[in-house]
């Protein structure tokens, strides 16, 4: 089994990567007919977080925790293109204060992935990728409530343009992708953002995300650091002592790192892990998020390829 | 295996284009509100009962320059050059301001509410800094525009535009001034025509009165409000509606008005209603000296309990005695199986919450950041009197009437509040939490339900076909603040009740104003 997970349950307000955050982002691909699932656990947790450019605590808040269960799963429909998806059920509460936290089923995510080019350069191999994926809420969760609120609730259609060089077993990848998300909507009639709004909907910037990763990928054992970031492109900032809202300007950049593990005796199945550690950001929280996960492997189809 | 490669690039592309061309705009729903066009101007609203004023010519307005005189062709010639080089952006000024000075400067109060309601953060040493009037533009910036600080400024705001308003009306019908487009008839107009005398300014007089107001109720956005100012007066040139003498009376008259009211204002006790740590220290003490359990700030570090002297504030519509006398009986005594058996019920409904209640927790939250409850009711009136052709001074005196009712039903509120100092459902019972936010203050009587129960009243004598709609608008912003874990149902039912008595009062009023 070739699908490797990365993690970006590295939000922190909210769970703007969760649901694309599988495969999307690397440039392993699961060869044709091989169908892959599994279940992806993740802890955050944030005690500082930027008022806009303000690092700050809240003691009303103490720390927030988010936790969640990912359900993902990925197909090859040939070598060199496949499509994954996933959902996530989220539950966040705090340490401190009265807020109540909330939980629920979050956002469904599609994506297909097409290696698009690739050659030998030097003593390695380059390849280029093209990525496309949606994502929309599968639940009519509340958005007006964070940090509480398990997602935005907008429809996203991301673009994503990656390069890989692969020397050897060493490898260093680059991606880059635009996140387009569409209009989000409120439980009340008016708010707030930089002026009155007489309207129930949000104009939600939209978002990019970069992402460097580089370490060693073998047959059974894959290790990487990763730094990724993620820029809303627009959207405001929290204004003193305010609550977040979905449309604010949400920056994060986190560093961290990844495992996957085939077992020799069964490849059918993987184990893995990660941890992201946040080092700058701006109306966000200052999470630090761990998970683990376990995958299954499938084949279908007479003359797989292992 | 190329096909399908061209296939997915097509699609990928198609998706995502399709994406990038969806609009994202959205729209407020006043946008495109009509330009105001009365079924009846009113022009007899000079014999209104004022609520200040002690008469209609308490402050003097000039007679106007006969329309032959060279000064008048000059300003009828402003208008001309103004329209001969209009742009879109003059166009869109012009539609904005005609849907009604009450309507735009209302939302323009909304805005500045919305702004401003923001509570400090606390100091490094736990206590909370007191936003200052003389410094408003430092941390913390002034006003705190919490939700009684928010229904006196509407309440002021109004009661001097309705005020302004009846003196204008009542020089309107002593000049008689024609408007631009009947005294010269090439004057091209681009708001509904009306019959009523052009001087002074009904949209001048708003507009005086409202900056004067401001001045003192948010005193660091001026640059703001000035730019809307001079925005609305030139709207009104440029429409062909009032020549500059027209503005510069009616802008004169309602600042005159609103000057009288600023003075009440000052003097009203809202000034002091903040405390001091010994009143604040003694509601504890009296609530324990009478065997209750006293509220408890839930935040941390502790807040001061928000605005604990607002109940002495001079109410509008009636006296301070009878403003006590609308207090309500005690809730259910902290020690008793009443309160035991409401707090479990506030506990039930966190637990059972279902999405439709917190739906309406948030519809009616109005919270951090929001306009307020009064806020609310507000924009409620905004969008039906929309749709009734009301005449400016018709509008206004709506609107005053609605928000003295709101700053009436804050004051007997906040004197019930901090009468009782109940606690909140969270702090009798920890396992409570919230999906709405924890106001500093004490329980009982609900907020939300005083000032809607006051609202729904008054609203539904103004609009009586749709008063069981009020009436159903107000038991479920009441009901949501049981959603909310925020109330218990005694605070609820009380205060739609002393709410309800307290629009009486408007209702009364508006028989005998000489309006209806």
């Amino acid at each position: 089994m070739r699908i490797k997970i990365f993690i970006a349950l590295s939000c922190i307000f909210l769970f703007m990567e969760s649901g694309r955050s599988q495969t999307d982002l690397d440039a392993i691909m699961m060869n044709k007919n091989q169908f892959c699932n599994g279940l992806q656990y993740a802890h955050s947790s944030w005690k500082n977080y930027w008022e806009g450019e303000l690092k700050r605590e809240n003691l009303n808040l103490g720390t927030v925790t988010t936790q969640s269960v990912m359900y993902m799963a990925n197909y090859g429909i040939t070598d060199n293109l496949n499509i994954m998806v996933g959902a996530p059920y989220i539950w966040t509460k705090p340490s401190a204060g009265n807020m109540s936290g909330m939980n629920g089923i979050q956002d469904i995510s599609a994506f297909v992935k097409w290696r698009a080019y690739q050659k030998k350069i030097g003593k390695g191999k380059l390849s280029l990728y093209a990525i496309g994926g949606i994502s929309t809420p599968l639940s009519d969760y509340v958005i007006d409530f964070l940090p509480f609120s398990i997602g935005l609730g907008t429809t996203n259609l991301t673009a994503r343009g990656m390069v890989d060089y692969l020397v050897g077993k060493i490898n260093l990848t680059g991606s880059a992708a635009y996140i387009r998300r569409g209009n989000a909507e409120l439980d009340r009639n008016s708010y707030f953002d930089t002026e009155l709004r007489l309207t129930n909907e949000i104009n939600m910037p939209d978002a990019a995300q970069y992402q460097l990763r580089a370490g060693y990928r073998g047959k059974y054992l894959i290790a990487e650091g990763l730094l990724t970031n993620w820029t809303t492109l627009g959207g405001f900032d929290i204004t003193r002592n305010n609550m977040p809202f979905p449309s604010n300007k949400m920056n994060n950049t986190t560093v961290g790192a990844y495992v996957k593990y085939t077992i020799k005796q069964h490849t059918n199945l993987s184990i893995l892990g990660s941890a992201n550690f946040t080092v700058s950001g701006r109306n966000m929280g200052q999470a630090n998020t761990y998970s683990a996960g376990a995958f299954y492997a499938f084949y279908f189809g007479k003359n797989h390829k292992k | 295996m190329i096909r399908v490669k061209y296939f997915y690039i097509l699609l990928l592309v198609f998706v995502i284009g399709a994406g990038i061309s969806c609009s994202k705009d959205i729209v407020n729903r006043t946008d495109d509100a009509p330009a105001l066009s009365p079924a009846n101007t009113d022009a007899n609203a000079g014999t209104w009962k004022p609520i200040l004023l002690t008469s209609p010519t308490e402050f003097a307005v000039a007679a106007p320059g006969a329309v032959t005189t060279p000064d008048y062709v000059a300003q009828i010639n402003e208008i001309k050059s103004w329209q001969a080089r209009m742009t879109e952006e003059d166009k869109a000024i012009v539609k904005y301001w005609s849907a009604g000075a009450i309507l735009r400067w209302g939302e323009i109060m909304r805005e500045l509410v919305a702004k401003h309601n923001l509570a400090p953060v606390a100091n490094e040493d736990g206590t909370y800094p007191v936003p200052s009037a003389t410094n408003p533009l430092a941390y913390p910036l002034f006003p705190f525009a919490n939700p009684p600080y928010a229904a006196r400024a509407y309440a002021y705001v109004s009661a001097a535009q309705y005020d302004a308003l009846v003196a204008a009306y009542h020089y309107k019908n002593v000049y008689k001034r024609a408007a631009p487009y009947v005294v010269d008839p090439s004057v091209n107009v681009l708001i509904p025509k009306s019959d009523l005398p052009s001087y002074p300014s009904e949209d001048a007089t708003v507009v005086g009165a409202a900056v004067e107001m401001l001045k003192l109720l948010f005193p660091g956005d001026q640059d703001f409000i000035q730019r809307k100012a001079e925005e609305h007066k030139r709207a009104r040139i440029m429409s062909g509606a009032n020549v500059r003498s027209d503005i510069e009376a009616g802008e004169a008259l309602g600042r005159s008005v609103a000057s009288k009211f600023v003075t009440r204002a000052r003097g009203d006790r809202a000034g002091a209603a903040v405390g001091t740590p010994a009143i604040w220290a003694q509601l504890e003490q009296d609530a324990i000296a009478k065997g209750e359990i006293p509220w408890i700030s839930q935040e941390t570090p502790k807040r001061p309990p928000m605005l604990p002297l607002f109940g002495k504030v001079k109410t509008f519509l009636f006296d301070s005695l009878t403003a006590i006398s609308l207090r309500p009986p005690p809730p259910p005594s902290t020690g008793s199986e009443q309160m035991k058996k409401e707090t479990e019920e506030v506990y039930q409904f966190m637990k059972n919450l279902t999405r439709d209640q917190i739906a309406i927790t948030h519809f009616w939250a109005d919270g951090v950041s929001t306009y307020t409850p009064p806020g609310h009711w507000n924009a409620i009136a905004t969008d039906d009197f929309i749709t009734k052709n009301f005449s400016e001074v018709r509008w206004a005196r709506n609107m005053a009437l609605l928000n003295m009712s709101l700053m009436d039903a804050a004051i007997v509120c906040w004197e019930a509040k901090y009468y009782y100092f109940n606690p909140r459902p969270v702090q009798l019972d920890p396992r409570i939490k919230t999906t709405a936010g924890l106001p500093n203050f004490p329980s009982y009587i609900s907020g939300h339900s005083t000032f809607s129960g006051a609202a729904a009243n008054i609203l539904g004598h103004i609009i009586p076909e749709k008063a069981a709609d009020y009436d159903a608008m107000a038991k479920e912003a009441s009901m949501s603040r049981m959603y909310g874990t925020i109330h218990y149902r005694s605070d609820c039912e009380v205060g739609l009740v002393v709410g309800k008595n307290v629009g009486s009062y408007a209702v009364q009023r508006a028989r005998t104003d000489g309006a209806e």
